[in-house]
């Protein structure tokens, strides 16, 4: 029989180990599996490489993980943030390495790290400062740099409603990142609105086919980043 | 340096008069992406009778103008982290499909904001290269590497004068000869072969007022100056 639920967000990252790479889904405010990074927070593994498309917002989920001090390095596009200067202050402090990536080249290097194909050329950022140190080759004419896929050891992900087999279906652009990094993880450890048994979601409206997905963790009424920022939360 | 302008330039465009300009150019069906900040006013002046479809890099096309505040959903969002709706005909997809969508090739245009863009058609738009700065580059390398026109909206010159359209960049390149016109509060000016052209002057404004103000030779191509 195949289950995936997982009995809480505690249970779910409870096997993190330091200097794991962990993806974190979420663009903004929109898709943080807050639930999930706040477990991992209690967890306490620390030396951990992040790779998220932007490092965290207000004093929650990614910014408080970074604040609390765990992650060594974040691979992202856009680290900056209005509302944030967690990662700020480390990054200046020389606390935290970045290696910033450009969003689609970020997205491609995930999806080709769960499709098995370990470097793709791209023409993004071809003569300008981020190809330095790429190797470069050219097609149709065009300068294409070589990128390589991106893999991680965990993956913690938000979904609107999940099945026990880890079928997954999201909400609007809250879904960003999630389906590619469901993909390219070890083990992707998914927070969802509602968890039903199989059967119960259309399979031909489903998004992430459940192979992808490890562990389900049913937050029936999750918090909302934006909310919580709005409203100056502090974790822990 | 605002003080020293002539008086004909006291009539520059509004932001929201160089957005309507732009709309202009953009054709009935075009699927479009339009940069953070500026650019996404141009949303609000497509001419009637014309049907264009916005892409937002996270993961949406079709997308609508901002909520009211009441219908502010917070999954709904688009680049700029800015809440928007959904218009009839919406979808929403994954990040690797958003960007197959703008490194394929599939969208017609974008119209970006720029920090300088240069008589070639380089453009500058994600760094300031001071060593302070937070790096931070979100999608605009792919933008201008994958959209099949790229145009810019921009103010003709800095807050201090200094001139945006120049003969070579001096911040970190976004992409190398992509911009193909600019938009701005003086002008429209096309990058061509032989460099920047005038093709269009804000009511009032002179050549000599948009060539000072250019940081690289300026050819009049306007239909006024070739008869």
């Amino acid at each position: 029989m195949i289950d995936k639920r997982a009995a809480s967000a505690a249970a779910a990252v409870a096997a993190v180990d330091d200097g794991a790479t962990v993806m974190i889904g979420g663009f903004g405010e929109a898709g943080s599996p807050i639930e999930l990074v706040h477990a991992l927070i209690d967890q306490g593994a620390s030396e951990l490489t992040v790779i998220s498309n932007n490092a965290g917002n207000g004093q929650v989920g990614l910014a408080a993980l970074i604040r609390c001090g765990r992650v060594a390095k974040i691979i992202g596009s856009y680290p900056r943030s209005s509302n944030s200067t967690v990662f700020t202050d480390f990054y200046r402090a020389g606390r935290i390495e970045l290696e910033l990536v450009p969003q689609g080249t970020l997205a491609e290097r995930i999806r080709a790290g769960g499709a098995g194909i370990p470097a793709f050329y791209t023409p993004t950022g071809a003569a300008t400062e981020l190809a330095d140190g790429k190797e470069q080759r050219e097609f149709h004419g065009r300068p294409h740099l070589l990128e390589h896929a991106l893999t991680a050891d965990w993956a913690l992900i938000k979904a609107r409603a999940a099945d026990w087999h880890g079928n997954l279906l999201y909400s609007k652009t809250a879904r960003n990142f999630g389906p590619i990094m469901a993909m390219a993880a070890e083990t992707t450890v998914v927070q969802a609105s509602s968890v039903d048994a199989p059967g119960a979601l259309d399979p031909e409206t489903i998004v992430t086919p459940g192979i992808f997905v490890d562990r389900v963790v049913h937050v029936p009424d999750p918090a909302q980043e934006f909310e919580l920022v709005a409203h100056g939360a502090h974790y822990p | 340096m605002n003080e020293q302008l002539p008086a004909s330039l006291q009539a520059r465009l509004t932001r929201e008069q160089i957005a309507e300009r732009a709309a202009q150019d953009i054709a009935d069906g075009s699927y479009v992406n339009l940069g953070i900040g500026m650019p996404e006013l141009i949303a609000q002046f497509v001419p009637e009778g014309r049907e264009i479809v916005l892409h937002t890099e996270n993961g949406l096309l079709g997308m609508g103008p901002a909520p009211t505040p009441d219908a502010v959903d917070v999954e709904l969002i688009n680049a700029g982290k800015k809440p928007v709706t959904a218009n009839p005909g919406a979808s929403y997809f994954h990040h690797a499909d958003s960007f197959a969508i703008v490194r394929g090739g599939h969208l017609d245009l974008c119209v970006l904001g720029a920090m300088e863009v240069a008589a070639n058609g380089d453009l500058a738009n994600w760094s300031t290269g001071r060593d302070d700065a937070i790096p931070a580059v979100g999608g605009a390398m792919d933008l201008v590497s994958g959209v099949r026109t790229v145009r810019v909206m921009t103010t003709h010159c800095t807050r201090d004068g200094t001139p945006k359209l120049v003969e070579k960049c001096s911040y970190p390149l976004t992409g190398a000869e992509v911009v193909s016109r600019i938009y701005t509060d003086l002008a429209v000016v096309d990058v061509t072969p032989d460099g920047f052209a005038l093709i269009e002057t804000a009511p009032g404004v002179s050549f000599d007022d948009v060539a000072a103000r250019t940081g690289a030779p300026l050819r009049d191509v306007r239909e006024s100056s070739l008869t």
